[in-house]
């Protein structure tokens, strides 16, 4: 067994490992603070030490073991490539920077030890979505990230909001897997294979290969949350704050995309399913800036901003930008944690995240106001941070699919460029109006302090990403490319210079209405579509009226039409066939302990008959 | 090492006889004791079949015992353990065993405990007897040695504050199986004397020739429609909710775990190997029926009102996927129907234990009067349930997983017989169902452990789990765990034998 192999295992063992410790140790806050961050910090040095032992050289599958099915088997086998160990170190690196900033946000927390254990179990979770080669065991670690997400979510399980939160999580994400689990079987049986590997040579275009990725599509929109099934992730920050950061920017959230660039083979095959993707995407990026623009909770921008960030890089996959759209994944995992962790540092100050309670913050949050200032600006896409490069590599790769063709229908790249510029003119709107109602204006909150060193640390960390990874944003997608596509990624003027000037033109809107408004929320110049947007179009609503409630009637019909109608017929078929025997006589007057006898006397006799027949 | 089988089956028996033999006063005092060392021994005979077991050759019977018992009725004591078998032995020994360690302290509501005792033991000679038996009116003897000892348990030691229900559910469940068992053996007699011979295995090896297509519709409509009130198919299901809610905890344990699967088993040992084709013939109809059973008895978990009815109702969604994969007559189907079946023994078993538990801390089960917060009231007990309920939806990683992506994976890809467009329809119901499953059950956690504690302070004297309870449902969940990230550990035994059957 090589290195490469061992490691990528251990990898994923590790968290593993100490969620499982955790949950022994719980009790004793120390030992599972221990825990927690050295599992995980030690499945990222090992991470970045396997990453970069395989960098640049072949993919590696190591294989673990084989499980029969009667049909295709099940291969447990780990793949080590560049994707897989970019996104390892990602996936590790916020994880880590998550169970440092909890051993301070959770201080007082009493359970703190099945938390830390399940943030564990999640990390150990999404690794292995990254690092398995078989779909069966890459499904194995995306469901049990849905219920670590859901148990999460409902930490504070007082509250009823985070209890429907983590139901609507699991089971809107769980429907979204049962078209993925299809999606597999069809792929499974096209390439004779459950591995990734196999599938990637294996498969040929088709129309059944079409509808298998269409499938998969149904467990991407609903992990990456994307419309018709977005509707988990909004509500998904009543969570613990650190909970949201791991959801919305290393985990959960970040498998669709990955898993649409793992397939990427065979979506290139299928411009049908590209299209698909590329509607989904654009329809999303817009519709969850617009929702953006009305929220009073700051985590609940951030929660539709990463909806529409996730949008652009499904959109960037979907037009042919592979190195475009999974680099966007990776600066926006540095930078939305970020937003995240900061939104938390402001809630430990003032305890509440609702922007109206706001206000004035810059002067009593100095730190927390600049890190902040740069995440948003890293989400707006201002240069030369990481946001600008990757978004303006999601752009030109549509500009370059629109203009020169690529693996979808041309009108489908011209959707994705119109709503990715649009998006950028929402975006910047947003994140202004955001920024200027927590940290200007009147101050509204006093006694608001800055966060403790073990939530400070991470956050210089993450902050430090943000604008790095910008730099590193010529180097990194290239090698991310190597052996896998050609492509690169590339920038091109038109697309840079039309952004820039939309981003100015969202920054100027929001921050003029705000002076307007008398440094109110710019909001409320929405009008009547105002609460519309703040509410994300109702859809909600409309999926309580044509889907919950009809369930829920269904369910009382069949306890009725149990109790009622299957019930007596079954029952009356058996008086009909007791009324015509003559043994059963007994049982009618309730004496079924003699019929019982009876049956049972028969048993013996016939087995004394034997015997004595022998 | 034929021995071994015979201990199997004489081990529960001797216990049962010797606490039948004990002068009163002793044997009640002795009574768990004998119970918990017989069940103890039993485990590790089954337990040394395992280690004799060659796992490299799971597709054939071994430690054979063929002895000629009464030829005049073609009646033969034959007796074998093969891939398919193994499991379903070694879950019946295992939950007997975990079901009289838990006895050992907490006794079941309405005494007589040595009468308790002996009849457990009396179900495992049954249970055992019939995954063992390889002819088929032994089969059948095994059967019904079942059924006596469950009515009893349910009657006598049932929910104690509805003596007429517990009775009379108790009556319901015996009069549905026996009818149940009666149609079976019709259909067994009339194989036999078609075939002349009452051995599974020969019966097996023919795979049904020599049997015209009209005997063979005949005798499968009699197996099937037999054992599909045992599994329960619906809509046969009508006995196990009461059954199962009035049953004491060990009796719905058993129930559910064991029971249930006796007909799963006879479906996929019996029915499909010996008349294959007579099963084809049915097959839309009985993989409908369980396409609907597991759409419907997800809905029906919506509108249950007490914890122990509800996970009695989730069976009959669970059992659906077990005959939907037999339905499919594939190997995957089949490995699935036998996953699903042992996974459901597994962790329903542990939601009765679970419930149980619920109510002997709260002297109800009912979800108005639990109100919710048991993570506050009881934390061991509320995560317990949540876990228990997350295997239950078949969360991949936990052990509900397999078996419903294989019976998943059959009805992708049907017996090249049947009717693949019409599966695929059957398949997309049944996903609805999984989905609808994973719903119930989260909303039952979020009202049961979750929210406010609002039963607190009317209780004083709430233990959580204990080491006891921690010991006897241990075993249960390690093998949840176990199963569900190392599926291998039974596929491997069970396809060999799957191999080999099906159209």
């Amino acid at each position: 067994m090589s290195f490469v192999g061992a490691g990528t295992a251990l990898i994923v063992a590790l968290p593993f490992a100490a969620s499982a410790a955790g949950l022994i140790y719980g009790k004793q806050r120390l030992i599972a603070q221990r825990i927690a961050v050295g599992g995980t910090g030690l499945a990222l040095v090992l991470a970045i030490v396997v990453g970069i032992t395989v960098w640049g050289g072949d993919i590696e599958i190591t294989t673990w073991g084989t499980i029969p099915t009667g049909w295709v088997p099940i291969v447990i086998a780990t793949r080590a490539d560049p994707l897989s160990l970019t996104l390892a170190v990602m996936v590790a690196a916020v994880a880590f920077a998550v169970q440092v900033y909890s051993t301070s946000y959770m201080s007082r927390d009493p359970r703190y030890g099945s938390y830390a254990a399940l943030v564990s179990l999640f990390t150990a979770a999404m690794l292995l979505v990254v690092l398995s080669d078989d779909l069966i065991v890459l499904l194995v670690g995306w469901e049990i990230m849905g219920i670590c997400s859901a148990l999460l979510i409902g930490h504070h399980w007082e509250l009823p909001e985070a209890r429907a939160a983590a139901v609507k999580a699991f089971v809107v994400t769980h429907l979204g897997d049962m078209g993925l689990l299809i999606g597999f079987l069809v792929l499974a049986d096209l390439a004779g294979s459950f591995q990734v590997s196999v599938i990637a040579t294996n498969v040929e275009p088709s129309t059944t290969l079409t509808v298998a990725l269409v499938l998969v599509l149904c467990g991407v929109a609903g992990k990456s949350a994307q419309v018709p099934l977005h509707v988990w992730l909004p509500d998904a920050m009543a969570g613990p704050t650190p909970i949201s950061a791991l959801i919305h920017a290393a985990t959960m959230v970040a498998a669709g995309v990955f898993l649409v660039g793992r397939l990427y083979d065979a979506y290139l095959l299928a411009p049908v399913a590209m299209a698909v993707l590329a509607v989904m995407a654009a329809v999303t990026m817009v519709f969850a800036a617009l929702s953006a623009l009305a929220q009073d909770d700051l985590k609940r921008v951030l929660a539709w901003s990463t909806t529409s960030q996730l949008a652009y890089m499904l959109g960037g996959l979907a037009v042919g930008g592979y190195s475009a759209g999974l680099f966007h994944l990776i600066s926006h995992a540095a930078f939305k944690a970020l937003l995240f962790l900061a939104a938390g540092a402001i809630a430990h100050a003032i305890g509440t995240t609702l922007l109206s309670r706001m206000g004035g913050l810059r002067t009593e949050l100095r730190r927390t106001y600049w890190i902040m200032t740069i995440g948003l600006a890293a989400l707006v896409g201002v240069p030369p941070l990481a946001g600008f490069f990757s978004k303006e590599s999601v752009l030109s790769a549509a500009e370059d699919a629109a203009v020169h063709g690529g693996p979808l229908p041309g009108w489908a790249a011209w959707l994705v460029l119109i709503a990715g510029l649009l998006t950028v003119l929402l975006t910047a709107a947003y994140a202004t109006r955001a920024w200027l109602l927590a940290f200007h204006g009147r101050p509204s909150e006093a006694g608001a302090h800055e966060p403790p060193p073990a939530m400070r640390l991470p956050l210089y960390g993450l902050s430090a990403a943000t604008i790095g990874l910008g730099v590193l944003g010529f180097w990194l997608p290239g090698a991310l490319d190597r052996g896998v596509r050609p492509d690169g990624v590339q920038l091109h003027w038109i697309t840079a210079i039309l952004s820039l000037l939309l981003l100015v033109g969202g920054v100027y809107a929001a921050y003029t209405t705000w002076l307007r408004e008398a440094q109110r929320d710019p909001a409320t110049s929405l009008g009547r579509a105002a609460p519309v947007f703040a509410d994300g179009m109702h859809v909600d609503a409309i999926y309580e009226a044509t889907v919950v409630r009809p369930v829920y009637t269904l369910a009382r019909l069949v306890v009725a039409g149990d109790r009622y109608v299957i019930h007596p017929y079954v029952t009356g078929t058996g008086r009909v066939v007791r009324a015509l025997g003559a043994v059963p006589q007994a049982a009618q007057r309730g004496k079924v302990q003699q019929y019982v006898t009876a049956v049972l006397v028969a048993v013996v006799v016939l087995a004394l008959v034997g015997v004595a027949v022998r | 090492m034929t021995t071994l089988l015979h201990l199997a089956i004489a081990l529960p028996l001797a216990g049962c006889i010797t606490l039948a033999l004990l002068p009163a006063p002793t044997g009640r005092r002795l009574a768990p004791t004998v119970g918990l060392v017989t069940s103890a021994l039993t485990l590790l005979v089954v337990l040394a079949v395992v280690v004799v077991f060659d796992r490299g050759d799971a597709g054939r019977v071994q430690l054979l015992a063929d002895v000629e018992w009464a030829p005049t009725l073609g009646l033969s004591w034959r007796l074998g353990v093969d891939g398919l078998s193994l499991p379903f032995v070694v879950l019946t020994a295992l939950l007997v065993f975990s079901c009289l360690l838990y006895t050992v302290r907490i006794k079941p509501p309405g005494g007589r405990l040595r009468a308790f005792v002996a009849l457990v033991l009396l179900l495992e000679v049954g249970m055992i007897g019939t995954f063992l038996a390889l002819d088929l009116v032994l089969f059948f003897l095994f059967f019904e040695v079942v059924l006596i000892p469950m009515w009893f348990v349910i009657a006598w030691w049932g929910e104690p504050k509805d003596q007429p229900g517990r009775v009379a559910a108790a009556n319901t469940f015996i009069l549905y199986t026996l009818l149940g068992s009666a149609i079976m053996l019709v259909g067994f007699l009339y194989v036999g004397s078609q075939a002349g011979t009452f051995d599974m295995l020969e019966l097996a090896r023919r795979g049904g020739d020599g049997l015209s297509a009209n005997v063979q519709l005949l005798a499968a409509i009699a197996i099937v429609g037999g054992l599909a009130v045992k599994v329960p198919l619906w809509p046969l299901h009508t006995w196990l909710p009461d059954a199962h809610a009035k049953a004491p905890t060990v009796g719905s344990v058993l129930l559910a775990g064991v029971l249930l699967k006796m007909g799963s088993y006879g479906l996929v040992r019996i029915a499909v190997p010996v008349v294959p084709d007579g099963v084809r013939q049915i097959a839309p109809v009985l993989g409908g029926l369980a396409a609907v059973g597991i759409v419907y008895g997800a809905l029906a978990c919506f509108a249950q009102r007490d914890l122990k009815r509800l996970v009695a109702y989730s069976s009959v969604g669970h059992m659906g996927f077990v005959v939907l994969g037999v339905a499919t007559m594939t190997p995957a189907g089949l490995n699935g129907s036998v996953f699903a079946g042992l996974a459901h023994g597994l962790i329903t078993g542990l939601l009765f234990f679970l419930a149980g538990a619920v109510k002997d801390r709260h002297g109800t089960s009912e979800f108005d009067e639990l109100g919710g917060g048991m993570y506050a009231r009881l934390p061991r007990l509320g995560a317990l349930v949540t876990f228990a309920a997350i295997a239950s939806l078949g969360l991949p990683g936990l052990a509900g997983f397999w078996g419903e992506l294989l019976a998943i994976v059959g009805a992708f890809r049907p017996s090249a017989v049947l009717d693949r467009p019409y599966f695929l329809v059957l398949l997309t119901v049944a996903v609805i169902g999984a989905v609808l499953t994973a719903l119930y059950l989260l909303v039952t956690v979020r009202r049961v452990c979750q929210g406010e504690d609002s039963i607190g302070p009317r209780l004083p004297v709430l233990g959580d789990v204990t080491r006891h309870e921690i010991a006897s449902w241990g075993p249960l969940i390690a093998l949840t765990v176990l199963l569900g990230l190392w599926p291998g550990l039974v596929l491997t035994l069970v396809d060999p034998v799957m191999q080999g059957v099906g159209l």
